[in-house]
């Protein structure tokens, strides 16, 4: 979860001979709204377990009736793509723009499709 | 504001011209409305500044809930008392949304509470001065909050996404924050001369140190400007100040209440009121930490963390035993 070199010169994380801090883990949280959307992230916090940290969701993130479901999600199990993968990830879909409807002219006399 | 005098790199903005690549594709990023991601490549500067300004942030949210804290067990209806309770949780909901950006850059929720603790990281001014009467509960929603958000609502656009995300959430409740202090206000300066008197008292008392609450001015200043061109400040200090002053005399007014300041009046020229400035040298007293509340401020942050730690040790060895015993069983 932290960034390759620390931004802070004189925390621990910098300096890597003091033993690591002992924090509650980070969870990702999710949540679904009202009207049948799927869960979608709304932010993070610190729990010391599952049970905990959907409380604390609860607390945090739906106070004026934001959702009816929460998932909480350990930060650290969620493998997530390079910023540096940009390219190779979705470029190639740039260029298949076939993909989408708008893209083959129908006649009019044809009706709606 | 609730961040005061963030410094950034303290050196003048480069041009594009002296930028190395990466900086420089970084920065054409920024001008061209781009969000910055936690992952993404980032100057070292711009990591720490926002570091810096987050966490003071989230520190003042914190803080700040401790003058109004003040009031719930005295709030005059149970009406009141739980809209008060609902209000300050939210002030606690909003440092916990800017910790959680703040650590996305790499540094951990410990080093930041530790760092306010300590007094290395500051937190706005005005939480250094003390509530007296439940009319402040009216002040501090009106103005502080009006304050804040007349800073928050630019910083929805800042370029860093999470903060970003961040102050999308608070400026949502904020406005609830201002309107029940407005709400307090009205009923205050509606009611006996007693209570009227107490809401004078009040924006006496709030007025000025609202006004610090934006800084001195920055327009010369290479740490705003540097924080200007990476979009993590949206606007100068006076901009906002002005802003503030324009939009809150004609609120006091309506209320019929003075705002304490002989030099106000309507200037057709600019379009604003001319104001006399807050007295600077009280504000870099309250920074250093002479303000009135200071060390009650700082030591109640303190006894709440000192007493909280069996607490947060105990429920990670819980969850720690119970996550090992569930890897014995399967």
């Amino acid at each position: 979860m932290s960034a390759p070199n620390s931004a802070y010169p004189d925390t621990p994380e910098a300096q890597p001979e003091k033993p690591k801090r002992h924090e509650w883990p980070l969870w990702e949280i999710f949540i679904r709204g009202q009207h049948g959307m799927s869960h979608r992230h709304v932010g993070s916090l610190h729990a010391a377990d599952a049970e905990m940290a959907i409380k604390n969701a609860r607390d945090v993130y739906t106070r004026r009736n934001e959702g009816v479901s929460i998932w909480a999600v350990q930060a650290s199990h969620i493998a997530a793509s390079s910023p540096s993968h940009k390219g190779p990830l979705y470029e190639p879909s740039e260029s298949k723009v076939y993909r989408h409807p708008t893209f083959f002219d129908i006649p009019d006399e044809v009706g709606a499709m | 504001m609730y961040a005061q005098m963030v410094k950034s790199t303290g050196q003048g903005v480069k041009s594009l011209d002296d930028m190395e690549p990466q900086e420089r594709a970084f920065q054409e990023r920024i001008d061209a409305g781009d969000k910055i991601e936690p992952k993404d490549w980032m100057p070292d500067g711009y990591r720490k500044t926002l570091i810096r300004q987050i966490g003071q942030h989230g520190h003042s949210e914190i803080v700040g809930q401790l003058p109004e804290g003040n009031w719930i067990t005295r709030a005059p209806t149970l009406e009141r008392k739980a809209i008060l309770l609902a209000k300050v949780q939210d002030e606690a909901g909003h440092g916990l949304y800017l910790y959680c950006a703040a650590e996305t850059l790499g540094v951990s929720r410990d080093e930041l509470t530790e760092d306010l603790l300590s007094g290395k990281m500051k937190y706005s001014s005005i939480f250094n001065y003390p509530t007296l009467t439940w009319a402040d509960m009216g002040a501090v929603g009106w103005l502080v909050d009006g304050a804040a958000i007349m800073n928050q609502v630019p910083l929805q656009r800042t370029s860093y996404g999470p903060y970003a995300r961040a102050m999308v959430r608070i400026c949502k409740e904020e406005s609830f924050h201002q309107r029940q202090g407005y709400d307090i206000m009205m009923k205050m300066a509606r009611g006996t001369p007693a209570q009227k008197r107490m809401a004078q008292d009040a924006l006496n008392r709030f007025w000025y140190p609202s006004l610090m609450m934006f800084g001195p001015s920055d327009k010369d200043s290479v740490h705003s400007a540097q924080s200007m061109a990476w979009k993590i400040k949206m606007n100068t200090n006076d901009e906002l100040r002005q802003k503030f002053v324009d939009q809150t005399v004609p609120q006091a007014e309506y209320l019929g209440l003075t705002v304490p300041d002989e030099t106000l009046q309507w200037n057709e020229g600019k379009g604003g009121y001319d104001f006399a400035e807050p007295d600077w040298s009280e504000f870099f007293d309250v920074i250093k930490g002479n303000g009135p509340c200071n060390r009650e401020r700082l030591a109640a942050r303190n006894k709440a963390w000192d007493d909280g730690k069996w607490v947060r040790d105990g429920l990670l060895a819980h969850a720690e035993k119970r996550a090992s015993k569930k890897v014995a069983a399967e």
